[in-house]
């Protein structure tokens, strides 16, 4: 007892620290910021609401008491739902993914699948990839099909001229597009995903009234206006900037955004800038605010189309904003609501992501199917091959991990979840880096095949080289998996600390606390049990998640005691914090479909279990050899920082040629 | 302007009793019954075109479970052609009509999304669907363009999957009607059609009276996509659905199917080094 007593009381230090709010680094404090939480600025305001049992809030100045939301949002409370918040406590939250979520009742999937052949059939037929690849645009008549198919306006309500699509069915139909075209992805996903999302989710009955009908049929394009030249993962240095003008009836807006999906196209623009606003002191500071903004309101230009690696058919432009002129009723959202509003749009739209490139991997792994099962060499079919099906097997296992964690984050979605932005962070980076490998392995059983234009894989790869950049790129969004995650964890650990201040009648809280602990420590634990959820006949892998999971929490409170505040300036720790949730995830996502598809007795059941059982074998490894290393004195962190400072310093690798000259 | 008449019945109480009368009559309505065309368009639901066919172990037939099916691609330009009348305004209505298993309603929703306003589903399921052919779907045809008083029946000129080419036909036979089949042109000229058909060798051109049954060839038109909001829209529109039986259609097998067997694979070939070889192999394989 003793002993546990004291190893509580310096993790309740260590939480102490870690909430402290002076002494983080301002641009650490900013990448956490971009991911929906002022992380730095909000400490003392999290004490606050943390160590008091929460009776009536005073009310506050609205700037402040929006701030705290987005904050809230993105560490939601102890009794959150969401799967990805759960394990970061070493828990299974089971609501969200056991069992395998289903949102459809029977009239939106009969209509879904009603709409799947056309879109598939427009995009076999009418859409053809290469070209638009080779003319740099969506080719007019796909452009003009598109229109009439009514691809733009998926998500808008039917009464405002759109399809009004679920999260779910919208992913079904994107999967489609993901699978033919990612360039006619992106200028839908621009236009839908993100450009006019702002007006969907944020908009006022009249905004939506006025926008979203011309919308919805394509008769006018829009884009999402957020990156600028000196800003772009630290979303909150933006410099475009919108002032009252002298009678108050406009903001003029003046700045310059770059690499805009559809800027060159775009009629309506969600345009984020800064704004000044009181600060309570007699001055002003500036808080972002989105606006919706229209071609037509004068001094809108756009720079001419970027030459890009992939995705070329869509247009990406910069866009330029000269004294533009937008009335008041154009201010989406709440002057100095916009950070929160961008980042609600970019957290909405991952999960699309996710559902395209699961239907990219099916169109490249059909091409190597096909290939592997025809191409004889050595007098053997070249599927005959260990090396051939080691790749098709991990094409097959990583397309149906994405498939997987798609459809079971837009059915949470669907299901009306707030807390989805971790699963829908871990989709979005997984999903990008799994139709990366698998294009790459196809083209390496297509062989000089696929290395040929004509075959239509080597534009994939490029088109799909953007996903692991764009929208918060893969690096970014793994420190904000790790961060909110941690704080999370870090907040409920207060918990534990406000029951250590009176040990005597918070007994029972503190001994089982410490049992954990000292399990966790000695090997003994086997971690929260997911047997009841989980298909018998996949217990051991089962298991292997219970374990990874109480791993995982062990080792973040062990990160946390150690680094306290200083856990955010870990880069190399929370990569692999980041990796093995992103794993744990995933064993979660496909052990949960998988038992379905067993316990339905579908015909794919058994193949689908050898899939879950292999990633989970493997998965688990992972997440081991991760924490490991994360918490491990020995990693190689501080030579590879060294390592990168030497040729950094030298602008150039650092050692002598071997020929000596 | 002429009188709203229901141009069909008026035709079967006169028919019977004043031969100069119908032909007067029909010259007078045609006029009229121009822009009031009521179109009985037949869709079929079959494996799709891009599908790899397999055969059944038993060589009783062809795998259709799991595999994608869709509207018969010669179905879908009779649709369009008919989608087409009405855009012109020669048509009133389009009947979009299916003779399957239940699955056949989402042919008959794909043909409303096209345009059609209503749709007929008659329901034919397991061995009576395997065994129906030509004859069984002609009679059906036939009653229903009687039934609903059409006076233009478009079906495609055959299906991709049986490939008969006997439908139209036999409804254009069993109705009395005159056939324009393998159009590839079809316009509207006074009080008939003008349908160019595509023969043997070249293009025929016929004019047909009203009511008439036109089979669709390949170049007749280039078939819509049918898009979301018209999906969506469809969904509204009904589909009534019958029994073979309520047409007094009876559906006992008139043949029966022995076998389905896969084309013989193509057997390897061989290389020779000289044309001596090739002749001798040639003499030896007793070729030459």
């Amino acid at each position: 007892m003793l002993r546990s007593a004291l190893k509580l009381a310096l993790i309740q230090r260590s939480v102490a620290v870690y909430n402290l709010k002076e002494g983080v680094r301002p641009s650490l404090a900013s990448v956490v910021r971009l991911n929906q939480q002022h992380y730095a600025s909000t400490a003392a305001k999290t004490q606050e609401r943390d160590v008091e049992p929460e009776p009536e809030k005073p009310p506050k100045p609205k700037v402040v008491q929006e701030e705290v939301e987005a904050e809230v949002e993105a560490a939601p409370s102890a009794g959150t739902k969401s799967f990805g918040f759960g394990m970061f406590m070493g828990q299974v939250a089971p609501e969200q993914v056991f069992p395998f979520p289903e949102v459809l009742d029977e009239e939106q999937k009969e209509f879904l699948q009603m709409l799947v052949d056309p879109v598939d059939k427009f995009f076999q037929e009418q859409n053809d990839a290469l070209k638009n690849d080779m003319i740099e645009k969506v080719d007019d008549p796909t452009m003009q099909g598109l229109k009439e198919m009514g691809a733009f306006g998926l998500q808008v309500p039917q009464k405002l001229g759109g399809l009004g699509l679920s999260n779910t069915q919208y992913a079904r139909l994107v999967e489609i597009v993901g699978e033919y075209d990612l360039g006619v992805g992106i200028t839908l996903g621009a236009h839908q995903s993100i450009g006019f999302k702002g007006i969907l989710i944020a908009g006022n009955p009249e905004q939506k009234a006025k926008y979203l009908p011309k919308l919805a049929t394509g008769e006018t394009v829009a884009a999402f206006c957020l990156t600028e030249p000196a800003s772009g993962s630290d979303a909150s240095s933006i410099k475009t900037r919108a002032v009252l003008s002298d009678d108050g009836k406009h903001f003029i807006l003046n700045g310059g955004k770059i690499w805009i999906s559809n800027g060159g196209l775009a009629e309506i623009f969600t345009v984020f800038a800064q704004t000044p606003l009181p600060d309570g002191k007699g001055g002003t500071k500036d808080k972002v605010t989105a606006f919706i903004v229209e071609r037509s309101f004068g001094g809108v230009t756009n720079g001419p189309p970027e030459k890009k690696m992939g995705i070329k058919a869509s247009n990406t432009a910069e866009v330029y904003f000269e004294d533009v002129k937008i009335p008041l009723e154009n201010v989406l959202g709440e002057v100095g609501g916009g950070f929160k509003i961008a980042m609600h749009i970019l957290n909405n739209g991952r999960f699309g992501m996710a559902a395209a490139l699961s239907g990219t991997m099916k169109g490249v792994i059909k091409k190597a199917a096909d290939h592997a099962a025809a191409r004889t060499q050595f007098g053997e079919k070249i599927h005959k091959f260990g090396a051939i099906q080691e790749k098709l097997a991990r094409m097959a296992m990583m397309q149906y991990v994405t498939e997987s964690m798609a459809y079971m984050i837009s059915a949470n979605m669907d299901q009306g979840s707030k807390d989805f932005q971790l699963e829908a962070a871990i989709s979005k980076i997984y999903g990008s880096e799994a139709a990366w490998f698998a294009t790459d392995e196809a083209i390496q059983i297509l062989g000089g095949m696929g290395y040929m234009r004509d075959c239509g894989v080597e534009r994939v790869m490029r088109d799909l080289r953007i996903f692991r950049i764009f929208e918060g790129t893969n690096d970014i969004l793994r420190l904000f998996v790790a961060l909110t995650g941690i704080q999370f964890a870090g907040k409920n650990l207060q918990e534990l600390q406000r029951a250590l201040k009176n040990p005597l009648s918070n007994m029972g809280v503190i001994s089982a606390a410490a049992t954990k602990r000292i399990k966790r420590k000695l090997g003994l634990s086997s971690g929260p049990s997911l047997q009841q959820y989980v298909d018998p006949s996949l217990s051991s892998q089962s298991t292997q998640v219970s374990k990874a999971i109480d791993q995982f929490g062990g080792t973040i409170e062990d990160v946390l005691m150690k680094h306290g505040k200083k856990i955010i300036e870990q880069q190399f720790l929370l990569k692999r914090v980041a990796d093995a949730a992103i794993d744990i995830y995933g064993m979660v996502a496909v052990l949960s479909r998988a038992s379905r598809s067993i316990q339905r007795g579908d015909k794919t059941a058994d193949y689908e279990k050898m899939i879950c059982t292999v990633f989970c074998n493997e998965a688990s490894e992972r997440v081991t050899s991760n924490l490991a290393t994360a918490t491990s004195g020995k990693n190689d962190f501080k030579l590879m920082r060294d390592i990168a400072e030497e040729v950094v310093q030298k602008n150039q690798v650092v050692q002598d040629h071997p020929l000596g000259f | 302007m002429w009188p709203i008449f229901d141009y069909g019945r008026f035709v079967s109480i006169i028919s019977s009793s004043d031969v100069y009368g119908v032909v007067w009559m029909r010259s007078l309505a045609q006029l009229h019954k121009m822009a009031n065309l009521r179109v009985l368009v037949g869709v079929k639901r079959v494996i799709d075109y891009a599908v790899k066919i397999r055969v059944k172990p038993d060589n009783s037939g062809v795998v259709t479970d799991g595999v994608k099916h869709s509207m018969n691609p010669f179905c879908e330009i009779a649709m369009e052609e008919a989608v087409r009348l009405k855009e012109k305004k020669l048509a009133k209505e389009i009947i979009a009509v299916s003779c399957g298993p239940a699955q056949a309603q989402e042919t008959i929703r794909t043909a409303l999304a096209m345009g059609a306003d209503r749709g007929i589903h008659v329901e034919v399921t397991g061995k009576e669907y395997e065994n129906m052919t030509p004859l069984h779907v002609s009679k059906i045809m036939a009653k229903l363009a009687q039934d609903q008083e059409a006076n233009l029946v478009i079906l495609g000129k055959q299906s991709i999957d049986g490939d008969n080419n006997q439908t139209g036909q036999m409804t254009a036979a069993l109705l009395d009607w005159p056939q324009a089949t393998f159009a590839s042109e079809v316009t509207k000229e006074n009080d008939h059609l003008k349908v160019v058909r595509e023969i043997d060798g070249g293009l025929e051109t016929v004019k047909v009276t009203l009511p008439a049954v036109i089979t669709a060839d390949l170049r007749l038109n280039e078939p819509r996509y049918a898009t979301l909001p018209n999906i969506m829209k469809a969904k509204k529109k009904k589909i009534a659905k019958h029994k073979a039986a309520d047409f007094g259609v009876d559906l006992t097998p008139t043949l029966e199917v022995v076998g389905v067997e896969d084309p013989p694979v193509r057997q390897a070939g061989q290389k020779v080094e000289s044309t001596e070889e090739l002749v001798a192999k040639l003499k030896d394989s007793g070729v030459v």
